[in-house]
């Protein structure tokens, strides 16, 4: 079978699209590149995702925790907490078996009890508060002299946190932002790991680089390859942040400006 | 366990979950938290000196070694950890098998892979066929050991090294002037200043040493994720005393609350010790204490 044949069998089958039976032996180099490469489709899904929606939710959660009424503050300092003192696997199986109980009393969570929306729901939440932690120390040291002239310009309230606090706070949480949102990419492998099923054998990359070594019996080729996709998916990520930190520099002048400084990869 | 617990089916209430809670599975649950604690206490040590190791290897002057030890810290930083618990745990089982394969029976001339087979005599397996139950866990648990410690020994190797490199130059050149050679002057000034410089990474790097220890279940260890989820499972009374529904929401509810426990209890003794070691130095938190006493 040629390769090309192999991308048209397997190249979506991670979304149940193409040849419905995984290969089972002589495995070819093309047959692991290509189906391990069709897992990331769920990495990069679960990873957008969850990244677009957490930042909305992560923004309030900041603003809330830097709050000096309790009412806002209490709620988002324990949301914070509750997510970033927990391991994310434990979550996710917390989660998968929540929705699984509420499936019982409401049918709404049937969706939920699936990868593609539970552990979407699971890695928002935790994204979210990585996040809001980061915005929240962002806030704390948004320069003192830029709310100041915002209150001389006579801007007040909504205003001049659009105008002013907000994009300070951005620019100072850009590299830390870019690190969490290389984690949550590498997060991403966890899912099919925990508690959510992988149906009809659509998982993630992580669960066909695991299939095929445990298939072969050989870790030395499938892993390597998830590697080298990670690697390429990382980079593309700090291409993707870095032009969007340089645009949040731009008025500042080239030594002010504050570089990346990649810390990628720790487990949550 | 206790005494009014024979005839399970016809307890009620406090009573039967007294009973439910003391069975021996409950028991091995309990004990899974000890091999949790037992792998963190095994783990951070090991971890640190495969970090002590590699951050000297990328500070060696030696260019294939400096290459290794920036090589191991910047692959195993790239890749999504989990991936990387998942290879070492089959490779390294592999590599030792295959060396002791190649110092036991020299005069096998079969391959060692066949298809999707990985042959090796029978004297060179580990642990051996025949040898207790014990053993067989007692390797898998000291792979798992292993494997987190070459994992968290990059993480822990990138903060050293950076600890290395920030202790100021002054107190290297002080040394050189005083004629130390770079051994003493390595031993003597940069490991005993590092440390304060070390600490925010490494007390970074235990809490996530923490949040990793429910992976130990995807390594074959019957740890807490384990009979969390064997003891939550709905059981039928044909196959056990106390049948009850799916608690499994229950059971990780309980992990929960012990991770967030143990993150919490570990940030306030750590800022403590952080507390205690800035006293006195010149760095911004230093100066904060200095002006709030």
């Amino acid at each position: 079978m040629s390769c090309l044949q192999t991308i048209q069998d397997y190249g979506l089958r991670s979304l149940g699209i193409g040849e419905r039976l995984l290969p089972r032996d002589n495995f070819t180099l093309c047959e692991q590149v290509i189906l391990i490469g069709s897992g990331m489709i769920w990495n990069v899904y679960f990873g957008v995702f969850a990244l677009a929606s957490g930042f909305l939710l992560a923004t309030l959660l900041g603003v809330g925790k830097a709050s000096t009424n309790p009412l806002f503050r209490k709620p988002a300092s324990w949301f914070i907490f509750l997510f970033r003192g927990s391991p994310l696997f434990i979550q996710f199986f917390f989660g998968y078996f929540l929705f699984l109980s509420l499936k019982q009393h409401a049918p709404i969570f049937d969706a939920f009890s699936a990868a593609w929306l539970g552990a979407l729901v699971v890695l928002f939440f935790n994204t979210a508060a990585y996040t809001g932690e980061i915005f929240y120390g962002a806030l704390q040291s948004v320069p003192k002299g830029d709310v100041e002239a915002a209150d001389a310009y006579g801007l007040t309230g909504w205003t001049r946190f659009r105008r002013v606090i907000w994009p300070t706070m951005l620019r100072l949480a850009w590299p830390a932002y870019t690190n969490e949102a290389i984690f949550l990419f590498h997060a991403t492998t966890l899912v099919f790991f925990s508690g959510f099923p992988a149906q009809q054998q659509m998982g993630d990359a992580l669960y066909y680089a695991s299939y095929f070594a445990d298939k072969t019996f050989n870790p030395f080729i499938p892993y390597p390859i998830l590697a080298g996709y990670f690697i390429a998916l990382t980079l593309v990520i700090i291409g993707i942040f870095g032009t969007i930190n340089r645009r949040l520099n731009r008025h500042l002048p080239r030594s002010q400006r504050r570089k990346i400084r990649l810390r990628p990869n720790l487990i949550r | 366990m206790f005494e009014y617990c024979v005839d399970p089916p016809s307890l009620e209430g406090l009573v039967w979950l007294s009973c439910y809670l003391t069975t021996g599975k409950h028991m091995a649950f309990y004990g899974a938290f000890g091999t949790v604690l037992l792998l963190l206490a095994i783990t951070a040590p090991t971890a640190l000196a495969f970090g002590f190791g590699g951050a000297m290897a990328a500070r060696a002057r030696l260019a294939p070694l400096r290459w290794f030890g920036k090589g191991y810290i910047a692959i195993v930083r790239g890749v999504p950890d989990i991936a990387f618990f998942l290879f070492f745990v089959i490779a390294l089982d592999q590599g030792i098998e295959y060396l002791r394969h190649r110092w036991k029976c020299p005069e096998w001339d079969e391959p060692i892979r066949q298809g999707s087979d990985f042959l090796v005599c029978q004297a060179a397996k580990m642990p051996l066929g025949n040898s207790a139950q014990w053993v067989h866990e007692a390797y898998g648990f000291s792979l798992a050991v292993l494997t987190f410690a070459i994992v968290f020994g990059a993480f822990a190797a990138n903060v050293l090294f950076g600890a290395m490199q920030a202790v100021p130059r002054a107190q290297i050149e002080t040394a050189e002037a005083y004629g130390m050679s770079p051994r003493q002057t390595f031993w003597r000034i940069t490991v005993p200043q590092m440390w304060v410089y070390a600490l925010p990474g490494l007390s970074n790097l235990w809490m996530v040493l923490i949040k990793a220890t429910p992976l130990l279940f995807l390594l074959g260890v019957e740890d807490i994720v384990y009979w969390a989820r064997d003891l939550g499972s709905a059981k039928t009374p044909r196959f056990t005393d106390y049948p009850h529904g799916d608690w499994r929401v229950y059971y990780f509810l309980v992990l929960l609350i012990f991770y967030l426990a143990f993150t919490r209890v570990s940030e306030v003794v750590l800022d403590r010790v952080m507390a205690r070691l800035t006293l006195g130095q010149a760095t911004t938190a230093g100066e904060a204490q200095r002006k709030g006493a």
